[in-house]
């Protein structure tokens, strides 16, 4: 056991040592591990957020269902009100249509009657002229039985 | 055996004891040592050119693997290599902040530093006795010890350093009158002036001894230890020259030794370092 320059030389190399380890190891090291604890901790932190947030994300999708459904309902029951009243129109419109349409032609008919009659009362009384005339030529005269011819005439 | 069958058993041992000692021979010239004479005729001033060869060569190979995860360090998914250094650097954080107290940042690093490098230097231990050495014969070089941790040099290196390191926080953070009181103001005390002042210089004898004993103590328990096993492997391979059924024993008691003495180098260097921090820490501490 001899004590030597070795000493010095191993104290030197040790401090150099030490330091080289606490200038260039020791600090990125640490740095490393404390930069991965960190993200670790905000990755569950925002892991433990995303959570929450899907939970609120049902909650307002529910809520977003429901007021459809309720609103899908008001629309269907809004569209069932307008179609009756549609359909009541149509059958009021159609009602007085009909109505206008049938005085229309009973007017018409009316007129065709009138206007027929006149006719076939201006023809009998021609044809019972004439059929008088051919049964009377002889013995009846015209002229003075017109008058009641006529009368007749009015009376068909 | 060193595969020079002339060698003696006695002779033996004490090659493989031999440091490699580079300093001024007794012609006056500066040269290697070529036999223990040689080397206690040098004194203080000659080198354990071995010693430091391997301490600084595995210390600069624990700074290597450590720079190259340091510049390599990311904070995502880490690698084998970053993993196993984080696993190394997280254990001594944990050490450390179960033992010190004080903030410092310097601490940590140096306990790294310790354990790994210690570590390392005690794994030269598991190399078998006679690899190194003997290459080393074959290349021209006497003498080879590969542990740097069996030379005392190397142990109180450290433990100076570490030492100096405590006399300075103590200083620094208890001022010269804190750390003097420290000294000289317990375990003895009292209220009586009189006896306070009878008990100064025997508190101070008591704790300079505590004191002195921390480096001494520290340096020794590693040096002891790694110098005992170092011995227990070289007289083991003695073994191997005294016949085969010597030799199997003598294999089967390697074996086991070296697998015995994992633990054992792994708890020196941790043993090294815990009470690096511990020191540090007492310095650190106010009364």
């Amino acid at each position: 056991m001899n004590i030597n320059l070795t000493l010095i030389g191993q104290l030197l190399s040790f401090v150099v040592f030490v330091w080289f380890t606490m200038k260039y190891v020791w600090t990125p090291i640490m740095g490393a591990l404390e930069e991965r604890r960190k993200g670790i901790a905000d990755g569950l932190a925002a892991g433990e957020r995303g959570l929450h947030e899907q939970e609120l994300a049902k909650e307002r999708a529910k809520e977003v269902l429901r007021d459809a459904k309720a609103q899908a309902a008001d629309i269907v029951a809004q569209a069932q009100k307008r179609a009756a009243e549609i359909v009541d129109e149509a059958k009021g419109t159609a009602r007085a249509e009909g109505e206008r349409i049938l005085g229309a032609a009973q007017a018409e008919i009316e007129q065709e009657t009138n206007r027929a009659r006149e006719q076939l009362r201006e023809r009998v009384a021609e044809l019972a002229v004439t059929g008088a005339e051919k049964i009377l030529r002889k013995e009846i005269d015209l002229q003075a039985h017109r008058d009641i011819v006529d009368q007749l005439a009015k009376e068909i | 055996m060193a595969g020079d069958t002339t060698l003696t058993s006695g002779e033996y041992i004490k090659h493989h004891l031999t440091n490699l000692t580079f300093g001024k021979l007794p012609d006056g010239s500066w040269g290697f040592a070529h036999d223990m004479s040689q080397i206690k005729a040098m004194g203080f001033w000659s080198i354990n050119v071995d010693s430091m060869f391997w301490s600084i060569l595995l210390g600069v190979l624990f700074l290597y693997f450590f720079k190259k995860v340091a510049d390599r360090a990311t904070a995502g998914v880490p690698g084998g290599m970053q993993n196993f250094a984080e696993w190394i650097v997280e254990f001594i954080d944990d050490n450390v902040r179960g033992s010190f107290t004080g903030r410092n940042a310097m601490v940590a690093p140096l306990a790294l530093t310790l354990f790994v490098w210690i570590f390392l230097m005690n794994l030269m231990d598991l190399i078998p006795v006679d690899f190194i050495p003997h290459l080393a014969v074959l290349v021209g070089i006497p003498y080879m010890k590969v542990v740097p941790s069996t030379d005392p040099n190397v142990t109180f290196g450290m433990a100076i350093g570490v030492f100096a390191l405590m006399l300075y926080y103590s200083i620094r953070i208890k001022g010269i009158g804190g750390f003097a009181g420290e000294l000289t103001l317990q375990p003895f005390s009292s209220d009586n002036l009189l006896l306070k002042l009878v008990f100064i210089p025997i508190n101070l004898i008591l704790e300079l001894v505590s004191l002195i004993a921390k480096p001494v103590s520290h340096a020794l328990r590693l040096f002891g230890n790694m110098y005992a096993g170092e011995m227990i492997f070289i007289l083991i391979s003695i073994m191997y020259s005294a016949g085969i059924v010597m030799g199997v024993f003598g294999g089967a008691l390697q074996l086991g030794w070296a697998i015995f003495h994992i633990l054992i180098i792994t708890l020196q260097a941790f043993i090294f370092m815990v009470l690096t921090i511990v020191y540090l820490d007492m310095a650190h501490s106010k009364h």
